[in-house]
């Protein structure tokens, strides 16, 4: 399997606190990765700097190439794509146009292409596809943030906390479809409050804490792991204390 | 009330109203992509006009000569800004942008100038000049704050007027010019006339409204400028350079203001300053229009034309005072109208 | 006594510079300029950097200040100490008519609305008659004690720069108070603010008048300075002028309003003597320099000089602790007899064709935790909005302690003791935890905005802190009471939320999505100190997606769909509800 997100001993602060520090991650093709943790572990803060929406110290790799010298911009036309926490959709154009834009980089007799896959995956967004993006549920704004991210055919897609603030049922359909993007050999890196959601599509799996990763492997052995189960999960074994 | 009178001011504030509507179209335009308040599109109403009126009279405007300064210092920016992922292809586009467009304009400027050139030619120069000088300020004066509040981009905004309206002064002059005529054709219809140069002013302003609209609804750019306009860091997120999106709005913008003293410095004297009340008009406007609203902008400009021809004939000496006012009680009607939304700011 | 050494140094410093020999009495005008100037940026930062709202007609004010003096000494002759009063008189005035219509103006309208009537007051100034025109009015009085008279710069200086230093003090005062908690949260919206209580347009209207009558005081002060008032001091040049000296100097601060002042009215003088000799006389040449120089500054240092050389100091100013054995006395409210704390009957809100919430009715008694679920977009914050009247119903019947709440305002509302939370956090990012809760007890305080600038209401102010404290304490975050309310993570600042709630001391605490963010030890805390609440007789009605913590924890359940309810009943009960599981649970919950 070849390795297609790579951070090696990334460092990012809000001017003098550091936020995150000396993580190491790896991505592979055909693969979905989680990190989970407390809130203000870091999470966001590491995926928006993998973006280039923060700045970051480190190495970091994309498809084989460096990132360091290219802006946002520059890595969503390599493949790279974030759903950003708060989706941060066009509210005041409909879903079409929402989706379109997502394909800003792309050729526009592929781009067509990939709106019928996106219609196919999220059909409630075929139904809405003239209403303003502004006025539709959490669940279905949450829906065109991933189409619109997959509009633009990213090879590695990463969520962060896809469900937050949606009914437990709209989650499931949510992670549903994390699990046939896998199928269509999109990649995803996937941060998550909903630790057991995450756990139970993903492969493998990081458990940060204040900054930094105490734990990784696969998201089997952490699910499985009495530390993570006790404080994040939300069950203790028999005969264990919490952390 | 004398019919004729009210039409003739009629005829008169639609003229002027017409030229509002273009400014506060570009104000909308710009303000909405980048949140910046465009005060010193005054400036690129009278460097439009003026350029247009010295090359006219076979004289050089010291404006190619800034366009050519910003250029160098554009350039400078980029490759300061780019100094850690210098590759030959980013230099390259920025050498034919900030370098080789303004020296070109310079070189064709003097090539030309004095030799009886038609008003066409003259009219596509002074265009490009302001072109690139709206272009070169915003990536000097604004991208690198481009993240900053509205009020600090306002201010910065006040700067750039300032800095362009004393220049304005070095390059012009103190003394008012005039530029000959797109058209000395005229039409009479009933006691009122035409003059072919209020026809290009209708004209011109119906064309350019349609062409935004069409522009911002149904092309890719268009629609990126808007996307921009909504959420930037959506924007960024699916690729597009709110950078880029920013110098369009600024070139649409400054191109605008252009053709508008364009169209006006055959029919008033315009002065090195007159720009800034003339773009404070269409302020107005824009402001009327909620900033938003395309087609209520024009019509609120249309409006502010005819308030002011009206009682520039009946209190000449209150003119500005009763234009001024006029955005108070708008301003109370749009506030009663919408609801207290909340906003979010910072 | 720390906190007061810089400023009586300053004031010394003041003093002195006069009174040194050989001083070049230019330098001594410098100083006047900069006064008159720092006074009206002073009410700019309060207006524009504290409240939000951003004026570029303050000089506008400046010249009601001076014309009324001007007419008054020239032609009623009356003595210039008694125009003081009308000079501030008239700005006030002048600010109550132009801020009814502008301080509703929400976002980008309100700074281009005072761009339009500033502009508008200026022509108006240059074209009255009884003004004098374009060339306005000449031949002021100097002010005079007894018989001296201020006639040279450097004594009407001392006039200026008391004028400063009292103003400084009175405007921290303010700031430092009740009033000024409820100035500062107006930048982040009046929703919040309004929840507890807060006049928003009366807080918005304040900071504009008093803003205006610093305007006033300078204008004053100018025209007896200058001896002469004329309309070009009150343009909108020098409106904008005023603007970039606040953000200059750092809206927001009291003394970056002095400092910007400063830097301004040097730098100007500096480019006006020196510019002609290196480029030969070209005219305008400072305006073009003065300008870009501007555009430079802002990219430097868009925050101002001010909080740029505070960051630099080595001391960092003392933290305040309240005193927690103050006690503050329990809000006067009428205690019903019925067991009915809330009671919805067929409450309806429709937004446009679209009903959000249709026909609603339930009932949260005394000493009981409801909780309100449903898939996103069920009418759950909507019934939240109707119940503290951000919203009016469409119809339907809503009443707290069987008293009918019929459309009142969320400032009516939270007196009844219903205090909230919000979905999406609403605190002030720049303000302490401390301030931020205290806000909660607006309502419990009663000093206002000139008792707060004269210090005469230091014991309502720490029994408000102290019970804030009390309150902060009692949520578990003491450790995090200095911080700034933005540096906290998102699950604390929902904690800190609840806290502000709680210093209402609420009979009914409506929470939205409080344990949105909270890792699983946080939310068992957070589900304690509910339950504790409840045994200690208050009831709660939340808004929670967390179906574990929902059904540990609520008495009873409401469900909503499609702005309908679908059930009610215990938790037990609604999680076996065939209806609930297919719009809301799924199956595999």
């Amino acid at each position: 399997m070849s390795t297609l997100l790579s951070v090696a001993d990334v460092h990012i602060a809000y001017g003098k606190v550091e936020a995150v520090r000396g993580v190491s991650l790896e991505v592979g093709a055909n693969e979905i990765v989680t990190i989970i943790g407390a809130n203000g572990a870091g999470k966001t803060t590491l995926l928006n700097a993998i973006m280039g929406v923060l700045p970051l110290r480190g190495r970091t790799s994309f498809a084989g190439t460096d990132m360091a010298p290219s802006d946002i911009e520059d890595r969503v036309a390599t493949g790279l794509s974030l759903v950003p926490e708060h989706r941060e959709l066009f509210g005041t154009m409909n879903v079409e146009d929402n989706l379109e834009l997502g394909a800003f980089r792309i050729a526009k007799a592929v781009a067509a292409q990939s709106l019928e896959r996106v219609y196919a995956l999220f059909p409630r967004l075929k139904e809405r596809r003239k209403q303003l993006a502004g006025t539709l549920s959490g669940g279905e704004q949450q829906m065109l943030a991933m189409g619109r991210a997959l509009m633009g055919a990213p090879k590695l897609l990463m969520l962060d906390e896809p469900s937050l603030g949606l009914a437990p049922i709209i989650v499931a359909d949510i992670f549903r479809t994390v699990g046939e993007l896998r199928a269509a050999g999109v990649s995803v890196l996937l941060v998550e409050q909903n630790a057991q959601a995450a756990l139970q599509i993903a492969d493998r799996a990081y458990v940060m804490e204040l900054g930094e990763f105490v734990l990784q492997g696969s998201a089997k052995d952490i699910a499985s792991n009495t530390r993570v189960a006790a404080s994040y999960l939300g069950f203790q074994h028999e005969g264990e204390s919490a952390i | 009330m004398n019919t004729t009178i009210m039409l003739f001011l009629l005829q008169d504030g639609i003229t002027n109203g017409a030229v509002y509507a273009l400014l506060g179209l570009a104000l909308v335009l710009v303000f909405a992509v980048t949140r910046v308040i465009l005060i010193p599109q005054g400036e690129f109403v009278t460097y439009g006009a003026l350029s247009y009126a010295m090359l006219a009279t076979g004289q050089v405007p010291g404006t190619v000569k800034l366009a050519v300064a910003m250029g160098v210092v554009a350039f400078g920016l980029d490759l300061f800004f780019a100094r850690k992922a210098l590759h030959a292809r980013l230099v390259l586009r920025s050498v034919a942008l900030n370098i080789v467009f303004p020296v070109a304009l310079l070189a064709l400027t003097y090539a030309l100038v004095g030799r009886n050139t038609p008003i066409a030619i003259n009219i596509a120069l002074a265009l490009l000049i302001v072109a690139a000088i709206g272009l070169f300020l915003y990536r000097i004066a604004f991208q690198p704050i481009a993240h900053t509040s509205v009020l600090v981009l306002l201010i910065a905004s006040v700067g750039c007027h300032l800095a362009l309206q004393g220049l304005g002064l070095v390059f012009f002059g103190a003394e008012g010019l005039r530029g000959p005529a797109l058209s000395n054709a005229a039409v009479s219809a009933g006691p009122l006339r035409f003059t072919g140069q209020s026809l290009a002013v209708y004209g011109l302003t119906v064309a350019f409204i349609v062409a935004l609209w069409l522009f911002f609804g149904y092309t890719k750019t268009g629609k990126a400028l808007r996307a921009t306009a909504v959420n930037r860091l959506g924007a960024r997120l699916v690729g597009i350079r709110t950078t880029l999106s920013g110098q369009i709005a600024f070139l649409l913008a400054s191109v605008i203001g252009a053709i508008s003293g364009i169209l006006i410095v055959p029919i008033t004297t315009l002065y090195y300053d007159t720009g800034f009340l003339i773009g404070l008009k269409g302020f107005i406007a824009a402001i009327i229009g909620g900033l938003v609203s395309y087609p209520l902008t024009a019509v609120a400009a249309i409006l502010v034309g005819i308030v002011e021809a009206f009682s520039s004939f009946y209190a000449s000496n209150f003119k500005e005072v009763i234009v001024f006012f006029l955005i108070i009680p708008v301003l109370v009607l749009r506030s009663l109208a919408a609801p207290a939304v909340e906003e979010e700011k910072d | 006594m720390s906190q007061r050494l810089p400023l009586i140094i300053f004031t010394l410093a003041m003093a002195v510079i006069p009174l040194i020999p050989g001083i070049p009495p230019f330098w001594i005008v410098l100083l006047d300029n900069i006064g008159l100037a720092a006074l009206v940026a002073m009410g700019l930062v309060l207006l524009t950097g504290v409240g939000g709202l951003t004026s570029f007609g303050q000089a506008a004010f400046c010249g009601f200040g001076a014309y009324t003096t001007a007419v008054l000494t020239t032609a009623y002759g009356v003595s210039p100490w008694l125009t003081l009063p009308a000079s501030l008189l008239v700005s006030g005035i002048a600010a109550v008519l132009l801020g009814i219509v502008t301080v509703r103006l929400s976002g980008h309208y309100l700074p281009l609305g005072t761009i339009a009537w500033g502009i508008g007051l200026f022509y108006l100034f240059s074209k009255l008659e009884f003004l004098g025109r374009n060339d306005g009015i000449s031949g002021i009085p100097p002010l005079s004690i007894g018989s001296f008279r201020m006639l040279s710069p450097d004594t009407i200086y001392y006039a200026i720069w008391i004028a400063v230093l009292v103003s400084a003090l009175l405007t921290m005062n303010l700031l430092d108070s009740r009033t000024g908690r409820a100035i500062r949260a107006l930048r982040r919206g009046h929703v919040a603010a309004e929840a507890f209580g807060v006049q928003t347009p009366r807080a918005k209207l304040l900071v504009f008048i008093y803003a205006a009558v610093l305007a006033g005081l300078s204008g004053w002060l100018y025209a007896h300075f200058q001896r002469a008032a004329n309309p070009t001091p009150f343009g909108a040049q020098a409106g904008i002028e005023y603007l970039f000296i606040a953000v200059v100097g750092g809206a927001g601060y009291v003394w970056g309003a002095v400092l910007g002042a400063g830097i301004v009215v040097v730098l100007k003088e500096v480019l006006q003597s020196y510019l002609p000799y290196i480029f030969g006389g070209q005219s305008q040449l400072e305006t073009i320099v003065f300008g870009i120089m501007l555009v430079l500054l802002l990219q430097l240092a868009p925050a101002g000089v001010w909080p740029w050389l505070m960051s630099r100091l080595p001391f960092k100013p003392a933290r305040k602790t309240p005193d927690t054995s103050l006690k503050l006395e329990h809000p006067a409210r009428a205690s019903g007899t019925s067991p009915v704390l809330l009671h919805i009957e067929k409450a309806r809100k429709q937004f446009g064709g679209v009903i959000a919430v249709n026909d609603v009715s339930f009932d949260v008694n005394a000493r009981e935790i409801v909780a309100l679920i449903g898939p996103n977009g069920a009418g759950k914050s909507t019934t939240f909005n109707l119940i503290t009247g951000v919203l009016t119903a469409t119809s339907g019947k809503i009443a707290v302690l069987g008293k009918e709440v019929e459309n009142a305002p969320p400032q009516e509302v939270v007196k009844l003791g219903v205090s909230r939370t919000f979905q999406h956090v609403k605190l002030v990012p720049d303000m302490t935890v401390l301030e931020n809760v205290a806000i909660g007890a607006h309502l419990r305080g009663s000093s206002g905005a000139i008792s707060s600038m004269l210090r005469l209401d230091r014991t309502d102010e720490a029994r408000l802190l102290a019970e804030a404290a009390r309150q902060i304490e009692r949520v578990g975050l003491s450790d995090q009471i200095d911080q700034l309310a933005g540096s906290l993570s998102l699950g604390q600042q929902r904690i800190v939320e609840i806290a502000r709630a709680l210093c209402v001391d609420p009979q009914l605490l409506l929470l939205d999505e409080p344990a949105a963010g909270l890792r699983h030890m946080e939310k068992q805390r957070l589900a304690a100190l509910l339950r504790q609440l409840r045994d200690g007789g208050m009831s709660v009605l939340l808004v929670e997606h967390d179906m574990g913590f929902v059904m540990d924890l609520a008495d009873r359940i409401v469900v909503l769909d499609f702005g309908t309810k679908i059930a009610e009943g215990a938790p037990a009960a609604i999680k076996r509800n065939p209806d609930v599981i297919k719009a809301y649970l799924g199956a595999a919950a």
